[in-house]
């Protein structure tokens, strides 16, 4: 009763002792009346039991409802039994009433007849917490323990049947509580537009279609997210749904409103409001709807169901965005707060158990697996807070409705919108500083306490037992306690936690600070199992056990050094721990336990024990490495050489923590360094050919972020390790590994000698096969991995071949940046070829890459606007087709206000495509590109000048640019640009000079500001484009000073 | 004298060497060394039969750090072989060659015999009772007088023993105590602290073997 009153009863939210008036809460009272009605008859002796304290409230009850049984004088009542002191057990001095046992209880509630209810209201309401005055402060477990301890007395039993009876009821309330909530799950617009999606990729035209279509009858969405009218939005409605499904005839109309989903009876006219009449029974979600109407949809369902194997949740190391999340939440907020003010409140009011059952696909609808990535996405966010589910499958648009609504392109701003504010979210980069596997650690999550005492396991009690004779016993008594802890299945977390909940895990820790060995390794050995959990591992941090396991590495006893470094690994998985370690001089103690001497000829009982010390003191390393800090501590204390030692080892379990230790540290630029100058690549490469594939993955993830450098990319080819990757392609199971692997194909096919190796050993097919049905980790990295390839032309042909455009332009529509900058890439390396471009048209996908414009993300920005360049170079009828693109000439010239230097330099060489043609250049002259150009001149970067200079160069070409370039003082700066080293830039400089010179005021600015000297000195070139463009500019100036010669000697 | 007595000590060092395992003839010239200046401190009478146990339980208990009664009594037996209440020389150096050097097996077979009070081959339930009951220090706090507690504490012992070692007939034999002790090195000292702590064995070592002089 106690938590069934404290939780699920709703009390008035103004603070005050009331009781609102709400269905949930009339049935919970009514069943309280029930049973404190017939508490007298059933239970007499329990019934006449004296609480401890009266409960006492304002009654409406007067003297004259009373019966014989009480002693009536004038306005009071008293009972005629009283308790050992004398008090009355009932006594009535209007409107006070005080009460002590549940005999009065029930009599004065059969009195009192048609105010029955009112009274336990106000009962309830003055005594919020009646359980406490019942039986005391005592909470179940201490009665439970006095039971335990003491001789049984008559009182004491009592006690404990009527706690029983009471413990009943609360069960019965909470039931009741529970099923209310669960009844009264609501709908979201999202949650709707989430199902729709979904459905509507069931539909399609083949025999194993689900449905045959699903369509909105109104496209238009209100803000809110709702489609239907705003006066049937007050009823709660969301939207209307045409479905037609294989089997049932007609048509179904449905109707989605917050209270669920039911049929109606179609539109006949739009007027006619009678229409929507509910015609059905009302289903919690469209796809229960379904399954009940149609047949075959069940079927299908079912049959898919069954064929697909659940997507693996799995994690890696790179671009994990952790922002993301946060930032769907927030909008979701947001979206929350347009609901209708009514749906709001009683999503409010159900909100301990709305939270389980939020509307969301089933389990099994899920695991359909559609093809479209943006599904994994949804599982995997899922996976870390089930609340942003709904958004997402809101936000992320399925292919087949994007395919509809790309056509215009204010449907991404939508999205652009929503991210824009993602950059401004506080919660700056600079405190994230931890490296990027982060993702697979648990920060804080919310301690998940057995609420009641009653149902806990025997194994709880046991351990109970157990740690009170530990903190009796000497030590001889402590270690056979300590081994008989350990026969416990410390694995599971109910074990787990009673170790912690009975303050078991203070006595370890405190038994780490003794003097006796034997019992510091019972304490750490247990510790070592617990400490799996999340929540011991946050205790054993609280209570300060980290540091003495790090002073324990300094023991003698290898034992005891292996036990601690294990226990010290298991506990580091989260930040606070590691950083824990670090402050009391772990890492170099740690290290120190590296330096074992693995000659491997001659292993003796003591070597192999010293190995062993090596092995979890890298275990412990490895556990540690995932902070910066550390990563920089272990550098400092020496470790890189030792590890490097280790890598040499034999043994495969010494193996897999040492190089995940370095795979971990090699995010560090000094570890790459250290890890290619200490020879480690070579050992590394070894091991890719090992037959384990834990020591397979952190292999190729070394060398995947050791690659960013030529010289270990080099390396990598010297010591034949191409092969073996682009052999590890074969084992798509294990995702993990797939995804280490072609990173690491990624990251050397940067250099292109590595790509011929690629080529020879046909990894180009293999990687095209990867495009489907991976993981966005696995495609990031296949995706590279193809844009790298595809600088070779021969390559591109092979893509083209292979089928891999396809899937490239399906990933267009992704969501994750990392892959779209990828993508981005190879579409536009696979655009520079005329037969592959004619694909890329056919698909519609430079629109797709223009929209990707949009993208918050300056790197997506860039690598579009790059990949757009060779697109328009090569697409048959360019011009006419980014005149199609509506608002998107304006789009990118806006992007010539980015603060990024390389959306700067991509946009401007894309601007130079786009002025080829004279129409689009006049466009993009009216939205104003000669002032954003001139503004950008006085650039340093070389990249960006070439870029920008070409763009000037084609942008003369129109009307009065020229002049308009001179009058926005561009001259100076281009003519400082032929100072350049880089002799890209001069030409591209030259062209520009060449165009502007042909305004007169033009020539005189550049012959001020000196140009003539260098254009001569360029016209020497041996750059043919840049000879003839030198010269022309200088020609004109020339012509303009003859000119000016003879007007003035006429 | 004094060189007589050295190659005395020599040749005796030699002959054991070769019976006493984990010992070189210098670690037991030391051992010897050191158990004549021990003997010297004794009263004359006595030095013929060798260490008395007044004086090796001074021993274990200053520089073994010992501290159970009942136990040093029980080290004291497990050292004095032939039982006639004195190590002898023989019987110092091969009783600390297990102390200090002992293999896993050589130290269950000493703590057997040592939790083996009557030495009939079993460790009953009312030895194990006899040795476990100091094991518990009654708590300070006395206002909760957990008295069943340390009772409970002392039968759950006996009885988690008990089932550990494999056939449950109540008492452990020989096997069973090897096969428990082997599953959990843990267990070795069950019953009572009979082999010196590592801290002191490195500590003793130290003193006895590097700086033979000073003994002198």
């Amino acid at each position: 009763m106690g938590v069934a009153l404290s939780r699920a009863v709703q009390w008035d939210s103004s603070g005050a002792d009331k009781l609102e008036n709400t269905p949930l809460n009339k049935a919970m009272l009514s069943e309280i009346l029930l049973f404190t009605e017939e508490f007298g008859a059933r239970h007499p002796q329990e019934a006449k039991l004296v609480f401890r304290e009266p409960l006492q409230w304002k009654t409406s009850l007067e003297a004259s409802d009373f019966k014989t049984e009480y002693d009536i004088s004038g306005e009071s009542v008293m009972s005629q039994e009283s308790d050992k002191e004398g008090r009355p057990l009932l006594h009535l001095t209007p409107p006070d009433i005080t009460v002590y046992t549940f005999h009065h209880l029930s009599n004065l509630l059969q009195l009192s007849e048609d105010k029955k209810m009112k009274e336990v209201q106000a009962c309830l309401a003055a005594n919020r917490d009646p359980l406490k005055k019942i039986l005391g402060s005592c909470s179940a477990a201490v009665l439970l323990e006095e039971w335990e301890e003491d001789e049984l007395g008559a009182e004491k039993e009592l006690e404990m049947k009527l706690l029983n009876n009471l413990k009943e009821l609360d069960t019965k309330l909470l039931n009741i509580a529970v099923g209310q909530i669960t009844r009264e799950g609501r709908l979201s617009p999202a949650a709707v537009d989430g199902e729709v999606d979904q459905l509507k990729s069931f539909c399609g035209t083949g025999e194993s279609r689900v449905l045959k279509s699903v369509r909105y009858t109104s496209d238009y969405v209100f803000s809110n997210g709702c489609r239907s009218p705003p006066w049937r939005q007050m009823d709660g409605e969301i939207c209307s749904l045409i479905i037609e499904t294989c089997d049932t005839e007609p048509t179904l109309f449905i109707t989605c409103s917050t209270t669920g989903v039911f049929l109606h009876e179609g539109l006949i006219g739009d007027v006619d409001e009678n229409s929507y009449k509910t015609k059905s029974n009302v289903y919690q979600d469209l796809v229960t709807l379904l399954k009940n109407k149609s047949p075959h949809f069940a079927q299908t369902i079912i049959e898919q169901a069954i064929q697909e194997v659940p997507s693996e949740k799995f994690q890696h190391m790179e671009t994990v965005d952790e922002q993301e999340t946060g930032q769907t939440l927030r909008s979701y907020d947001r979206r929350e707060k347009n609901v209708p003010e009514k749906a709001r409140q009683q999503h409010v009011q159900d909100k301990p158990g709305a939270r389980m059952k939020k509307f969301e696909p089933s389990l099994k609808w899920k695991n359909l697996g559609l093809t479209s990535s943006y599904d994994k996405v949804e599982v995997k966010k899922a996976g870390r807070s089930g609340e942003s589910k709904n958004t997402l499958a809101h936000g992320s648009k399925s292919p087949a409705s994007d395919s509809k609504k790309r056509a215009n392109f204010s449907e991404t701003s939508l999205q652009g919108c929503r991210s824009s504010q993602k950059i401004k979210t506080p919660g700056g980069a600079d405190d994230f500083i931890e490296s990027s596997s982060e993702g697979e650690e648990d920060e804080e999550q919310p301690d998940r306490r057995a609420e009641t005492t009653t149902d806990l396991p025997n194994e709880y009690w046991q351990i109970q037992k157990l740690v009170k004779y530990l903190k009796g016993a000497n030590q001889t008594a402590t270690v056979i306690v300590l081994c008989s802890l350990r026969d416990f299945n410390l694995v599971q977390e109910t074990c787990q936690l009673a170790i912690r909940d009975v303050g078991g895990l203070e006595v370890l820790i405190n038994l780490l600070d003794t003097d006796e060995i034997r019992c510091k390794i019972g304490s750490l050995k247990i510790l070592k199992e617990v400490c799996c959990n999340s929540q011991i591992r946050r205790a054993i941090v609280d209570l300060g056990g980290l540091q003495t396991m790090v002073s324990i590495l300094d023991s003698s006893d290898k034992e005891l050094k292996c036990l601690a470094a294990e226990t010290i690994a298991n506990v580091a998985k989260f930040r606070r721990a590691r950083r824990m370690v670090r402050q009391h001089g772990g890492i170099k103690r740690l290290v120190e336990l590296l330096n074992c001497v693995p000659d491997g000829a001659s292993v003796g009982a003591e070597q192999e024990r010293d190995m062993e010390v090596a092995r979890c003191g890298a275990l412990a390393l490895w556990s540690c490495s995932k902070s910066t800090r550390n990563k920089e501590a272990i550098r400092r204390a020496g470790g890189i050489p030792l590890l490097a030692r280790l890598l040499r080892s034999p043994q495969k379990n010494m193996l897999i923590p040492a190089v995940g230790t370095l795979q971990e540290c090699a995010s560090e630029r000094s570890y790459r360094i250290a890890i290619q100058t200490e020879g480690m690549i070579k050992d590394l490469v070894k091991n890719l050919s090992s037959d384990n594939q834990e020591l397979q993955m952190h292999c190729a993830s070394a060398i995947f972020k050791c690659a960013e450098d030529k010289q270990t990319r080099d390396l990598v080819r010297q010591y034949n390790g191409l092969k073996p990757l682009v052999m590890l392609l074969n084992e798509a199971e294990n995702k993990q590994l797939l995804a280490a692997t072609t990173g690491a194909i990624w990251k050397c096919s940067i250099s292109m000698e590595n790509v011929a190796k690629f080529q020879e050993y046909k990894a180009l097919e293999t990687l095209v096969g990867l495009l489907k049905d991976q993981p966005e980790e696995v495609l990031v990295n296949v995706v590279g991995a193809l844009g790298e390839c595809a600088q070779i032309p021969e390559n591109l042909v092979t893509i083209r071949k292979c089928g891999g455009i396809q899937p490239l332009i399906n990933l267009l529509i992704g969501t994750n940046q990392a892959l779209l900058v990828n993508v981005t890439r190879a579409v536009g390396a696979c655009a520079t070829h005329p037969e592959n471009m004619t694909i890329i048209d056919g698909l519609d996908a430079v629109r797709l890459l223009w929209s990707l414009l949009k993208n918050p993300n300056p790197e997506v920005q860039a690598s579009a606007a790059w990949a757009i360049c060779p697109c328009i170079e090569n697409a048959k009828d360019a011009g006419e087709m980014v005149r199609s693109f509506v608002g998107g000439l304006e789009l990118i010239v806006k992007l010539l206000k980015s603060p990024n230097k390389d959306v700067l330099a991509s946009v401007c060489a894309a601007i130079a495509k786009i002025a080829k043609d004279v129409e689009n250049l006049a466009v993009i002259t009216d939205h104003g590109v000669v002032p954003m150009l001139a503004s950008l001149t006085n650039t340093m970067d070389d990249k960006l000048r070439r870029y920008l200079a070409e763009a000037i160069a084609r942008c003369c070409t129109w009307g009065s640019n020229c002049v308009s370039f001179g009058d926005a003082g561009v001259v100076a700066p281009l003519v400082r640009y032929l100072r350049s080293k880089d002799p890209l830039v001069h030409q591209a400089t030259a062209r520009a000079l060449f165009q502007l010179s042909k305004d007169p005021r033009n020539c005189i600015t550049m012959h001020e500001h000196g140009v003539v000297k260098p254009l001569v000195d360029m016209i020497g070139s041996t750059d043919e484009v840049l000879q003839e463009a030198a010269a022309s500019c200088v020609a004109n100036i020339r012509h303009l000073a003859l000119v000016y010669d003879k007007a003035r000697y006429r | 004298m004094s060189a007589m007595n050295r190659k005395l000590i020599q040749n005796l060092a030699d002959t054991m060497c070769k019976q006493v395992k984990h010992f070189n003839t210098v670690e037991v010239e030391c051992l010897i060394r050191l158990f004549n200046a021990l003997l010297g401190e004794q009263t004359e009478r006595k030095v013929g039969h060798g260490l008395d146990r007044l004086n090796f339980r001074h021993i274990l208990h200053n520089t073994f750090d010992m501290t159970d009664d009942m136990m040093m009594d029980r080290v004291f037996r497990a050292f004095d072989k032939d039982n006639d209440s004195y190590i002898s020389v023989k019987e110092w150096v091969e009783g600390l060659s297990l102390f200090l050097r002992g293999t896993l097996e050589e130290k269950i077979k000493y703590c057997f015999d040592v939790y083996d009070l009557n030495g009939d081959g079993y460790i009953s339930r009312e030895e194990m009772f006899h040795m476990l009951k100091d094991s518990l220090i009654r708590q300070p706090t006395e206002e909760d007088p957990d008295e069943g507690t340390i009772f409970n504490t002392k039968h759950f012992i006996i009885k988690y023993t008990c089932d550990c070692c494999y056939d449950h007939d109540g008492k452990v034999s020989y096997a069973d105590f090897k096969s428990t002790v082997r599953e959990e090195n843990l267990l070795l000292e069950a019953f009572g602290n009979c082999l010196p702590h590592l801290k002191r064995i490195q500590s003793f070592e130290q003193q006895a073997f590097q700086e033979p002089q000073e003994l002198h």
